[in-house]
C-alpha cells in the first residue's frame, strides 16, 4: 500500500526527514514525552508500583515488559490519568499532570491516542462513528471528519470496514479500528496496552508494524505494553522506510543503520528491574529476565 | 466490610455521582441529541409495560372495592377511590416500580458491560467524560419521561377501572365519570407529579451508579444489574414514604 502522502513525517533513522508531524519546535522536542519519576501505588496492602522511574524521549517507543500483575497496564492508567499516584511524579509533554483535576486531564487526554487490550471499541457505534469520536465530540465538520477517518483507516489497512459494527469484525480487525481510533487527532503520544493479546502470528505482526510506522514515519512517541517476545523482537529490530513511489518497507537494523528510537523497561512486582536496550536485555544475568525471554 | 459501612460507601458514591452530574451541566458540552434519545428508549419504550399495568390495577382496584362498597352501597364512589388510590399512590409508584425494572436493569447492564469491555476507560482516554455523555442525559430523560408515563399509567388505570365497573358491576359510566372527577383536586394531581419526578431520578442515579462501579467481568455485570432494580425499587418505595408525609404537610391534607 502507498504510503499516504498526506501523513506527514520525521522518522528520525536517517533520511526523508521531513517537518515534525505534531510540529515540535526542537527546544520542545529536548523535553521528554513522558516521564515517570519515583513514582508509587498501592491498592490497600498490596504494591503496584514501588518508585518507578524513566522518560520517554519524542520519537521513541519504550517496550514494557512484564508478567502478568507486574504493574505494566498501571503505568499507562497513570498517564491517562485514570486512577492517581500515591507519591512521585508524572510529566506529559514537560507538564506534571499528578495533581490535575478531570478538566485538566481532559486537555492532556487528547494529545494521547491509547490503543486497549481487545481494542474497546464502541459497540453501538460503526468503525465509522467508532473512528471518528473524538473528531465528532469536538465539533469538528462533518467532512473533514470523514476524510480523516477515511485516512487513518486507510493506514490500518481497514477502509473496506468502514460500515461495519465492531460485532462483525475480528479480533485482529477490532484491534487496527483501536488504533485508527486512537491515531485519529495526529496525538504526539500513543499508549499500547497488549495490543496483540490472543493474536494469530501474522495479525500480531501487522499491529507490531503499525507501532512501528507510527515510530519511524509519524514521530510518534509511544510506550507498547506486552509480555509477549515477538513484539520485542519486531519492534527492537525492524525500522519503516518509504520508497520513491511512496510505499512503505520494513527492514532489519544491521550495519547500515542501528535503532536508537527504541527502549525497554522490565517489570517486576512493581519495580524496574531491567531498564537499556533489546541487546543489553538479552544479555542480561538475571535468571528472572532469562526465564522470562527463553520461556523457561 | 460490615453491612452499615457498606451501605455508607453506596450512599457516598451515589452521592458524588451526583455532585459531578449536577456540577457537569453547567459545562459544554451537552449531549441534546443524546437526552432525546434517551427519552425514545426510556418514554417511549416503557409506554406499552406502564399503560397495560395500570390499565389492569384500575381494573383490580374495582374488582376488589365494588363488592364492598355496594354491600354499604356507595357503589356510586367507586371512581373515587379508583382516582385517589391511581393518581396518589399506586400510578406513580407502580410506573416507578416497572420503569426501575425494565429501564434501570438495562441502564446498569448497558454502563457495566462498557466498564468490563473497557469502553468507559476508552472514553475518557477520547477526552470525554463517562458522567456527561453517560449519566446526565439518561438521568435527565428519566426525570422527565416518568410523569409523562405516570400520567398516561393513571388515565389507563382510570379507565380500566371505569370498563370493568360498566361491563361486570353495570356501574353506569356517567356515574363513574363524575365520581372520578370528585375524588381528583389539584393537589393530587400536583402530588402525583412531583413524585415521579424524583423516581425518575433515584431511578437514574442507581443505575447508573451500579452499572458505573462493575467489578469482576460479566458476572459482575449480572451482580450489578440486580443490585440496581433492588436497590432502585427498595428507594422508590421509601421515598414514597418520606414525598407523602412532605406532600401532606405542603399541601395541608390529611389525605395525601
Amino acid at each position: 500500500m502507498p504510503f499516504d502522502e498526506n501523513i506527514s513525517f520525521d522518522n528520525g533513522i536517517g533520511g526523508g526527514q521531513e517537518v515534525p508531524s505534531n510540529g515540535t519546535s526542537s527546544v520542545a522536542r529536548v523535553v521528554p514525552a513522558i516521564e515517570f519519576r519515583d513514582v508509587k501505588l498501592a491498592f490497600d496492602e498490596q504494591v503496584v508500583l514501588d518508585g518507578i522511574s524513566f522518560t520517554v524521549r519524542r520519537g521513541e517507543t519504550k517496550i514494557v515488559l512484564g508478567g502478568s500483575g507486574s504493574g505494566k497496564s498501571t503505568i499507562i492508567n497513570l498517564i491517562l490519568g485514570l486512577i492517581k499516584p500515591d507519591a512521585g511524579n508524572i510529566l506529559v509533554d514537560g507538564e506534571d499532570i499528578t495533581g490535575f483535576d478531570d478538566q485538566e486531564l481532559m486537555r492532556v487526554r487528547r494529545k494521547i491516542g491509547m490503543v486497549f487490550q481487545e481494542g474497546a471499541l464502541f459497540d453501538s457505534l460503526s468503525v465509522y462513528e467508532n473512528v471518528a469520536y473524538r473528531l465528532a465530540e469536538e465539533g469538528v465538520d462533518e467532512d473533514e471528519i470523514e476524510h480523516e477517518v477515511r485516512r487513518m483507516l486507510q493506514f490500518v489497512g481497514l477502509e473496506d470496514a468502514i460500515e461495519k459494527m465492531p460485532v462483525e469484525l475480528s479480533g485482529g480487525m477490532r484491534r487496527r479500528v483501536g488504533i485508527a481510533r486512537a491515531l485519529v487527532g495526529n496525538p504526539s503520544i500513543v499508549l499500547f496496552d497488549e495490543p496483540t493479546a490472543g493474536l494469530d502470528p501474522p495479525t500480531a505482526r501487522t499491529i507490531c508494524e503499525l507501532a512501528i510506522k507510527l515510530r519511524d514515519l509519524e514521530d510518534v512517541s509511544s510506550i507498547f505494553v506486552t509480555h509477549e517476545m515477538n513484539n520485542l523482537d519486531y519492534l527492537s529490530s525492524e525500522y519503516a522506510i518509504v520508497d520513491e513511489k511512496g510505499y512503505v518497507h520494513f527492514e532489519s537494523e544491521g550495519d547500515r543503520l542501528c535503532l536508537v528510537n527504541t527502549g525497554v523497561i522490565m517489570l517486576r512486582d512493581g519495580c524496574i528491574i531491567f531498564s537499556g536496550k533489546d541487546e543489553q536485555l538479552r544479555a542480561a544475568n538475571d535468571p528472572y529476565i532469562h526465564r522470562f525471554i527463553r520461556g523457561k | 466490610m460490615n453491612l452499615i459501612s457498606r451501605f455508607i460507601l453506596e450512599l457516598q458514591g451515589i452521592g458524588m455521582l451526583l455532585g459531578r452530574m449536577l456540577r457537569g451541566l453547567r459545562k459544554q458540552p451537552r449531549y441534546f441529541g443524546e437526552i432525546v434519545m434517551q427519552l425514545d428508549r426510556i418514554g417511549v419504550g416503557s409506554l406499552g409495560i406502564v399503560i397495560l399495568t395500570g390499565f389492569f390495577t384500575g381494573g383490580v382496584l374495582i374488582l376488589q372495592a365494588y363488592p364492598t362498597l355496594r354491600y354499604y352501597g356507595a357503589q356510586s364512589s367507586a371512581g373515587q377511590g379508583v382516582a385517589t388510590t391511581l393518581i396518589r399512590e399506586l400510578g406513580p409508584v407502580l410506573t416507578a416500580l416497572m420503569v426501575a425494572g425494565r429501564v434501570g436493569s438495562s441502564i446498569s447492564a448497558e454502563l457495566g458491560s462498557m466498564v468490563v469491555s473497557q469502553q468507559i476507560d476508552a472514553m475518557r482516554a477520547l477526552g470525554t467524560s463517562p458522567v456527561r455523555k453517560l449519566v446526565s442525559p439518561r438521568v435527565i430523560a428519566l426525570i422527565l419521561a416518568l410523569p409523562l408515563l405516570t400520567v398516561a399509567s393513571d388515565i389507563f388505570g382510570l379507565l380500566g377501572g371505569g370498563i370493568i365497573a360498566n361491563q361486570i358491576y353495570g356501574l353506569d359510566a356517567s356515574v363513574y365519570t363524575s365520581s372520578v372527577r370528585a375524588g381528583v383536586d389539584i393537589d393530587d394531581l400536583i402530588g402525583g407529579i412531583i413524585k415521579p419526578l424524583i423516581f425518575g431520578l433515584i431511578i437514574g442515579i442507581i443505575s447508573c451508579y451500579k452499572g458505573l462501579s462493575t467489578t469482576g467481568g460479566t458476572v459482575g455485570v449480572g451482580r450489578s444489574t440486580t443490585n440496581a432494580v433492588v436497590l432502585a425499587s427498595i428507594s422508590v418505595i421509601i421515598a414514597d414514604f418520606f414525598l407523602s408525609k412532605m406532600l401532606q404537610g405542603l399541601f395541608n391534607s390529611t389525605l395525601f
